[in-house]
């Protein structure tokens, strides 16, 4: 089963690595609301990161605000003013369809031009719908039909396993 | 009002007409997602993408440059298309009639018109008439309402006082003609302000102006005891030349805000004021530009607000 | 002439003082026979009224039909035809035409279209000055010559108390009856909404009683100083009903109506903006409303009109103070009578009272009863009859009316004019 410690550590290994083979020169950490920015706390600890986390709501830069609206619970988005030629480590919870991420890179795109992105992701599992994928993993995992992954928080942190039709 | 114009069927925002007949809980969630706005002029790129593609037309048939630019200015942040017409009322009453003009623009496939008009009511008539996929903000009607100057009043409230409870607020001034102070009291009394007092002469205010939920008082020294909130309204010089009052200085004498008359009221008091300010008629300029004055953070913060407000209007229908 | 036989209705004729079941005999355009059939009296035709009221034909004391001058609302022909479907066999036009009734030749073109659409009881007041610009007399002797049947200001001001007066005298020495609607140009101030709790949130410009009370008071004042005849038309106003109380105990020759959806509507009904609702004078508060209603029960007040103004769409098509301000409303004012009924203001024998006998006591002619040898105007209406103000049953060109869609009991299945029948409900019931 996927034990949550389990995946932090093969994710902060993986990490690690990937710093070094793209040679990342002192990276701004960022993760995606909300689930996004519980792991990235955790990286940002296990690496070691002095600069603060920069955290991100892509609410304003979703691709369905004709069909679900505005978010009521938008939160301002807290990165620092300079992003250009920056490094950025982009983190979130689950990988599914992509279009999170495709989001967030065009709001940190609008902030400033980076130098690179590495995208980090606990849980990448089946289903994508956009062309991009994580350059870290704490597992890789495929799902039966009408189940859902979630990542519950912030204290303690749990991997929740929905089927949706049980869901209420 | 019966069938609220303003909601869709599932209770969201489609028209912003009024502050009347919107519920607590949807005036909150205005202000909540403006907090998100308001830094968007620290980005390199002040823009997000939201209303992306959408065209909105801002008709004045009044004129108005500073709303009118704040409207422009909220609307090309959010990425939309914007198109501000200023009609004057001559070439209206020799020319198209409200509807065909509104049926004109609407030919040309538009999203959302931001109206600004003399006549009471107009907002709300050009959002019934217009065609369904299209949202009306009221940026001002007559004397009905100006409910997006209420909300960036309100906004700016929170931001300071944080909890509208407690607050006792005074509106001072014109009453009677006050388009902004309907939907401020409306807007206070939503929110659950402990106290709206307005103070004027008896000439400036309204019939059974107690009826909107207001304590009276034509008095400033006793008006602003005890008031944590002044919000000044603007006297317009017309009103000396109809009978209404005798003359700017005696206004002043009576109702005008100086340093002396701040001190009644609590020390840490906030001076409000929708602008443009009359230095000297309604207030004075020690107060204007002193400690107390959020004047000019109501003007940074309008900008959010209409974003925030233009936003949730322009959401359809969702399949939730 | 046709030989008509009425047969077992209520009848109810106030001025005879009837209420009962019986019939009533027409022949030659003329009632000849009430309760008694008279002697070899062969009917060419027979309309069953039993289960129905059978009252005199409603007389109507303001209304507008739009010609001359402004068919684009209404004609002569859509507006008779609309009365006559509600029981309505007398109307008095308000001078506010174009052009205004100022002019015999206008009088006489009226008279011509009257008879073109088959409904000639349409009496024409005429203009009290001339265009009715409140500034120099009309030509009221010619005017009454040619068939005016008063004088009036319809909604204009006179342009001050001297002219007014004069005005007042003129009439009275023709012995010519001033229809008057009472409201202070200054004070009404372009007011489209009653002074109040409603024009205070909707920050609509206000018309207050004063406007009314004031011109009122000014214009009873003159009445005593001139002994001129004075109807005043459509109040609104608490106030207006003590005042007309205390002129009428104290002598002075005066009358007074109220158009029927004053007697319904206040300023808490009005749906924000909707110019259906627009209306001069204003839908005013609880108070007035509930004082009106017991000025007509007691008599101060002791006719309802319809004060029928059509519309076009256009003209109701704006921001509420831009819209044409008028109620269409021939059609609804008996049903609206009978709500009066129902809620036990008025009594049946008042209400009908109020449409017959006394506007014909006001207008002094023999019209509003069923006496023998006065001309056949009848309504025959089924009181429980329910139907729907909708575009299958509505007939005036004009559909400005605050109660489109709305059920109403009490239909009228006929209607006789000088004993023609210009109206009959299909058996459909549409």
């Amino acid at each position: 089963m996927l034990e949550i410690q389990d995946l932090l550590n093969k994710l902060e290994d993986s990490l690690k690595r990937k710093v070094v083979e793209r040679q990342l020169n002192n990276p701004l950490m960022i993760g995606i609301r909300t689930g996004g920015v519980w792991v990235a706390e955790q990286m940002h600890q296990r690496l070691n990161i002095t600069e603060p986390l920069g955290l991100l709501d892509i609410s304003f830069y979703r691709d369905d605000f004709s069909q679900i609206g505005v978010n009521p619970n938008v939160k301002p988005s807290q990165l620092p003013l300079q992003i250009e030629g920056r490094d950025i480590i982009l983190i979130d919870d689950v990988f599914y369809t992509g279009r999170t991420i495709r989001a967030a890179l065009n709001e940190i795109f609008d902030y400033g031009r980076p130098n690179q992105v590495i995208l980090a992701v606990l849980i990448e599992r089946d289903g994508k719908q956009i062309p991009l994928c994580p350059d870290c993993v704490g597992t890789s995992i495929t799902l039966n039909a009408g189940q859902r992954i979630k990542l519950m928080g912030p204290e303690p942190l749990t991997i929740q396993l929905q089927t949706l039709n049980a869901v209420a | 009002m019966t069938d609220n114009l303003q909601l869709n069927a599932e209770g969201k925002l489609k028209h912003f007409l009024s502050i009347e007949g919107l519920p607590k809980s949807l005036l909150t969630e205005i202000l909540d997602i403006a907090e998100s706005f308001v830094g968007i002029g620290d980005h390199q790129i002040k823009k997000v993408p939201l209303l992306r593609g959408k065209t909105i037309v801002n008709l004045f048939f009044e004129n108005s440059t500073r709303t009118r630019t704040t409207f422009e200015l909220a609307a090309k942040r959010l990425s939309a298309d914007v198109l501000s017409m200023s009609i004057s009322t001559s070439s209206t009453s020799k020319g198209e009639s409200l509807l065909d003009t509104i049926r004109n623009l609407e030919a040309m496939f538009v999203d959302m018109f931001v109206v600004r008009h003399a006549i009471s009511g107009a907002a709300h008539f050009i959002a019934q008439q217009t065609a369904p996929h299209i949202s009306v903000i009221n940026a001002g009607d007559g004397q009905h309402a100006h409910p997006t100057q209420a909300m960036l009043d309100m906004f700016t409230i929170r931001q300071i006082k944080k909890d509208f409870s407690n607050l006792r607020v005074a509106i001072i001034g014109d009453i009677l003609h006050s388009r902004v102070a309907r939907s401020q009291i409306q807007a206070l009394n939503t929110l659950g302000a402990a106290e709206v007092r307005v103070i004027a002469p008896k000439t400036l205010l309204p019939a059974h102006v107690e009826s909107l939920g207001v304590n009276i008082s034509h008095d400033l020294t006793e008006g602003l005891k005890d008031i944590d909130v002044i919000i000044m309204l603007r006297l317009q010089k017309e009103r000396m030349t109809s009978a209404l009052l005798p003359s700017e200085s005696e206004y002043f004498k009576c109702f005008g805000l100086t340093e002396d008359k701040l001190k009644i009221a609590k020390p840490d008091a906030i001076v409000m004021h929708p602008g443009p300010i009359n230095r000297g008629v309604e207030i004075d300029s020690k107060v204007a530009d002193g400690p107390q004055s959020v004047i000019l953070k109501q003007v940074s913060n309008g900008i959010a607000i209409r974003m925030a407000i233009m936003a949730m209007a322009m959401q359809k229908q969702g399949a939730n | 002439m046709s030989l008509i036989h009425i047969k077992q209705g209520h009848i109810i004729d106030p001025v005879n003082n009837i209420s009962r079941i019986g019939c009533v005999y027409v022949a030659e355009g003329k009632i000849i026979s009430v309760t008694n059939e008279p002697a070899g009296f062969k009917a060419d035709r027979v309309i069953n009224a039993q289960n129905q009221i059978v009252c005199p034909g409603f007389i109507d004391l303001s209304t507008r039909l739009r010609e001359p001058g402004q068919t684009r609302k209404a004609t002569f022909k859509s507006e008779t035809i609309a009365a006559a479907s509600a029981g309505i066999t007398t109307m008095c036009l308000q001078p506010d035409t174009s052009p205004v009734i100022d002019a015999p030749a206008v009088v006489e073109l009226i008279k011509e279209q009257a008879k073109k659409a088959d409904y000639p009881q349409i009496y024409p007041i005429s203009a009290l000055t001339q265009k009715l610009e409140g500034i120099e007399l009309s030509a009221m002797l010619s005017l009454k010559q040619a068939g005016c049947i008063a004088v009036g200001n319809a909604n204009q001001p006179v342009r001050n108390l001297l002219i007014l007066r004069r005005a007042m005298e003129y009439a009275a020495s023709h012995d010519l009856l001033v229809m008057f609607k009472p409201n202070d140009y200054w004070l009404g101030n372009n007011g489209c909404v009653h002074e109040g709790a409603f024009a205070t949130r909707y920050g609509l410009p206000s018309i207050p009683e004063a406007a009314e009370t004031i011109a009122l008071a000014q214009c009873l004042e003159l009445v005593e100083l001139t002994g001129c005849r004075v109807h005043f038309g459509q109040l609104s106003c608490k106030r207006s009903v003590i005042k007309i109380h205390q002129a009428k105990k104290y002598g002075l020759q005066v009358s007074a109506d109220v158009a029927i959806h004053q007697l319904h509507l206040t300023e808490s009904d009005i749906i924000p903006f909707d110019s259906n609702y627009h209306v001069l004078p204003p839908l005013r508060t609880e108070a007035d409303k509930q004082y009106l209603r017991q000025g007509l029960a007691s008599g101060t007040i002791n006719s309802i009109c319809s004060d029928h103004q059509p519309h076009d769409v256009d003209a109701k098509l704006a921001a509420f103070p831009e819209t044409e301000p008028g109620v269409a409303a021939l059609e609804t004012l008996l049903p609206l009578m009978l709500k009066l009924v129902a809620q036990g203001i008025i009594t049946i024998e008042q209400g009908i009272a109020s449409l017959s006998e006394n506007p014909a006591r006001v207008l002094g002619i023999k019209s509003g009863a069923l006496t023998e040898g006065f001309a056949a105007d009848i309504c025959i209406f089924d009181p429980k009859l329910t139907w729907q103000v909708n575009s299958d049953n509505w007939k005036s060109q004009g559909v400005n009316t605050p109660f489109w869609g709305q059920t109403f009991k009490g239909r009228v299945t006929h209607t006789l004019q000088a004993g023609k029948i210009i109206h009959c409900l299909e058996k459909s019931g549409a």
